[in-house]
């Protein structure tokens, strides 16, 4: 009798099923590991095979920038994208809001058992296609598996690292009067796409999410704004709650006031008629490829010229500035000419009903 | 947007505003109430107070769905979700509007949406059609449509009864607390604020929008002759509330009081025969109904017809209606009535808040309070001066 070596049959990507095996961290789990994961996000790390990735360490003169992002997103795909695609483009724009240059990420799943394998595939592939679009592999990763009815098909955690000049100072907390707020293109379109999907809806829709990463677009606005982007005060994606809760978190850390021109807003004529017709206001729905900037006022012009010249802020503009307010309200000038105040959003953005 | 963008230019409101301020007497009192949350709304959302001379004063009615909706109404529907096992199915504003709290916990602490946390099946649907289908797609189950609103959202419910008797659904059901704009409006007209002490000067109203697509302009003739209160029935776009108030500062200067129509793109004298037909063959008036704010009004709500009891939630689960009071320190009823206004309540903006509202005013983005505390918090603040960019 002779040897036989190990034989494991290839997983049936058409037809198969995550099942609890493949959390249990045995054979099976190696094996979806091996011949998914690694094979569709493939790099030099992950192919190393260890429990964690050894990175080069960052040069002199900068500092490392960390962040992170849970993806729970229903449906997974939408005009536009899906979670896989998402939650590199999420973690990639936060490491890229303080300044960095985002160069690698990790990224856990949480497999609801009976995801058709196809499916995860795919996603996958989205993550993987993602990844080397930005320049920023996925060099270590997980998976779990949870019982079906405990997640909803896939979670997807995701965690970046980049290095940032250190003469470089951005955040939410050095807004301050007299500055001018830049937004990079039209709010409202991944939010639009998602809830066009949602069972209860069902909207025909030619409007695609805006997902995508940002630090292409923060690059070109530094090296516009030279060393150290002077004058530079603030990045931040208004993702979650949209542009106006994004406004209010900067005018809260930064004890300050804000007054927008509603005119001043981008919002594609599509958004503004999906959110017309769903009683939802477009400053509170969720984007993905847009960022707001705070700077001094003398620097704006060069800085909303560098934004244009990009791809991704072809459509920015200046949409307002920031006040001296110890009460840090955000205040709007409408499209009628009356002022309002742009509150927090609360609770979910329930729509109206009459 | 064609067609909408029409109705919000600016520089249309600043000609419509400069003519207000112009034909505004300064011996004359001007206070208005706007009847709809949906006035209520973009008069806050677009600032068009803003626009409006001092001497113009608008009043918020009562005309929000959610607002006026009692806590017992609410009860019943939980009470269907979480006793009876009973799939409730909403428009998505009741959600938040505060329950009766369970024994011994704080006010505010339960809700629909909290109610769901609790494992009570209540699903959120943008219209009655929605409702049916979730019936169809779950036989063995209860179904409850929790129908609230005006006139505007009462044909919707109609139809649905009766798709579902032609289908014969066994398990649908409506929880009729579909209320009447008019009788409202008169109770209003009659309360002893108005009528006896003036401390509610209403010197004309802003006619509802959707709600007289439905019934038109005709039953508002009444009370503007009983009253000699003037009445403009108007859309739902900023520009055509400035409209509105500049034809009722000519009516008063005018002295005239008669029901204009601002809104003829939609609002016909008759109204929406086909809708009212279906309305009366489905419902019937109810005798009394408690309003949160006005309390029992008499002929001012629907139920429906016995013809169609076993679609009607109430006779089917057999349910008895108790009156909750209001938490002892809201506001809600005073500011519906319009003798208050938001920011003179204890509880606003410190426990009351849209995150955890103690008042159904605070919920729906349509009600007073909810509306100034997101769109005009900062007019209270005299310390914050206009800024100039």
């Amino acid at each position: 009798m002779s040897f036989k070596p190990d034989y494991i049959r290839p997983l049936d990507l058409r037809h198969g099923r995550v099942d609890m095996n493949h959390g249990a961290g045995g054979r099976a789990s190696a094996q979806l590991i091996e011949e998914l994961f690694v094979r569709e996000l493939d790099n030099e790390f992950l192919r190393q095979g260890d429990d964690g990735a050894r990175l080069p360490a960052p040069p002199p003169g900068t500092r490392l920038v960390m962040a992170t992002d849970a993806h729970v997103i229903s449906p997974l795909a939408f005009p536009g994208g899906d979670i896989g695609c998402l939650a590199v483009h999420g973690t990639i724009n936060d490491v890229a809001m303080n300044g960095a240059v985002p160069l690698y990420l990790a990224a856990s799943f949480v497999l609801e058992e009976g995801l058709p394998l196809a499916e995860l595939r795919a996603i996958v592939a989205s993550m993987a296609a993602a990844a080397r679009a930005a320049g920023v592999p996925v060099v270590a990763g997980d998976t779990k598996v949870v019982e079906k009815g405990k997640g909803d098909g896939l979670f997807i955690a995701t965690t970046g690292v980049g290095w940032v000049d250190e003469r470089i100072h951005l955040s939410g907390a050095h807004a301050r009067a007299g500055d001018v707020v830049l937004l990079s293109g039209p709010v409202g379109e991944h939010g639009v796409a998602v809830l066009s999907q949602r069972e209860s809806l069902e909207f025909e829709t030619r409007i695609e999410s805006d997902t995508a990463a940002l630090h292409g677009l923060v690059a070109a606005m530094l090296e516009a704004l030279g060393p150290g982007a002077p004058g530079l005060r603030t990045l931040r994606d208004p993702t979650r709650g949209g542009l106006a809760t994004t406004l209010n978190e900067i005018a809260r850390q930064s004890g300050v006031g804000m007054l927008l021109h509603e005119a001043a807003i981008p919002v594609r004529a599509e958004v503004r008629g999906a959110c017309e017709l769903l009683g939802l206001d477009p400053l509170y729905v969720a984007n993905e490829g847009k960022l707001v900037a705070v700077c001094a006022p003398e620097r704006a012009p060069l800085l909303l010229d560098a934004m244009r010249a990009h791809a991704r802020g072809r459509d920015a503009a200046r949409i307002g500035v920031v006040t001296d307010d110890p009460l840090r309200f955000v205040q709007m000038r409408t499209l009628l000419g009356g002022r309002r105040v742009v509150d927090w959003l609360s609770g979910e953005p329930l729509p109206r009903i009459c | 947007m064609k067609y909408v963008d029409e109705f919000r230019d600016g520089a249309l409101a600043a000609k419509i505003a400069a003519r207000i301020a112009r034909e505004v007497q300064p011996a004359r009192r001007y206070h208005f109430m706007e009847f709809c949350g949906g006035h209520t709304h973009a008069i806050s959302r677009y600032g068009v107070a803003e626009l409006l001379p001092p001497a113009v004063r608008m009043i918020h009615g009562p005309g929000c769905p959610v607002c006026v909706l009692p806590v017992g109404r609410i009860d019943q529907a939980i009470g269907l979700a979480l006793q009876r096992g009973a799939i409730v199915c909403t428009y998505g504003d009741t959600m938040r509007v505060p329950a009766s709290p369970a024994a011994g916990a704080a006010p505010g602490a339960l809700s629909m949406i909290k109610a769901k946390a609790l494992g009570a099946d209540i699903r959120m649907v943008y219209s009655a059609a929605d409702a049916l289908k979730t019936a169809r797609a779950h036989p063995a189950r209860e179904v409850v449509f929790f129908a609230i609103g005006f006139e505007t959202t009462t044909p919707p419910t109609a139809l649905a009864v009766l798709q579902a008797a032609a289908e014969g659904l066994a398990n649908f059901s409506v929880l009729c607390c579909h209320v009447l704009t008019p009788s409202a409006i008169t109770h209003i007209l009659q309360s002893p604020e108005v009528r006896r002490y003036g401390t509610v000067p209403i010197d004309g109203f802003i006619g509802p929008a959707h709600v007289s697509v439905v019934i038109g302009s005709q039953p508002y003739e009444h009370f503007a002759e009983e009253y000699a209160k003037p009445v403009v029935i108007a859309g739902f776009e900023p520009l055509d509330v400035l409209q509105a108030v500049a034809m009722l500062v000519r009516q008063v200067n005018d002295g005239r009081h008669e029901v204009e129509n601002e809104f003829s793109r939609a609002v016909t004298r008759a109204g929406n025969l086909a809708a009212q037909r279906v309305v009366a063959d489905v419902f019937e008036l109810r005798s009394s109904f408690e309003w949160r704010g006005l309390g029992e009004v008499p002929y001012s709500a629907l139920r429906i017809r016995a013809a169609y009891a076993a679609f009607d939630a109430e006779r089917r689960f057999g349910l008895h209606y108790t009156p909750v009071a209001d938490h002892r320190q809201c506001e809600c009823g005073a500011i519906l009535r319009g003798v208050r206004r938001p920011a003179d309540c204890r509880l606003f903006g410190t426990v009351c808040t849209p995150e955890s509202p103690i008042g159904s005013c605070m919920v729906s983005s349509e009600g007073a309070c909810a509306a100034h505390y997101q769109y005009g918090r900062f007019r209270d603040a005299p310390s914050v001066a206009a800024p100039s960019a």
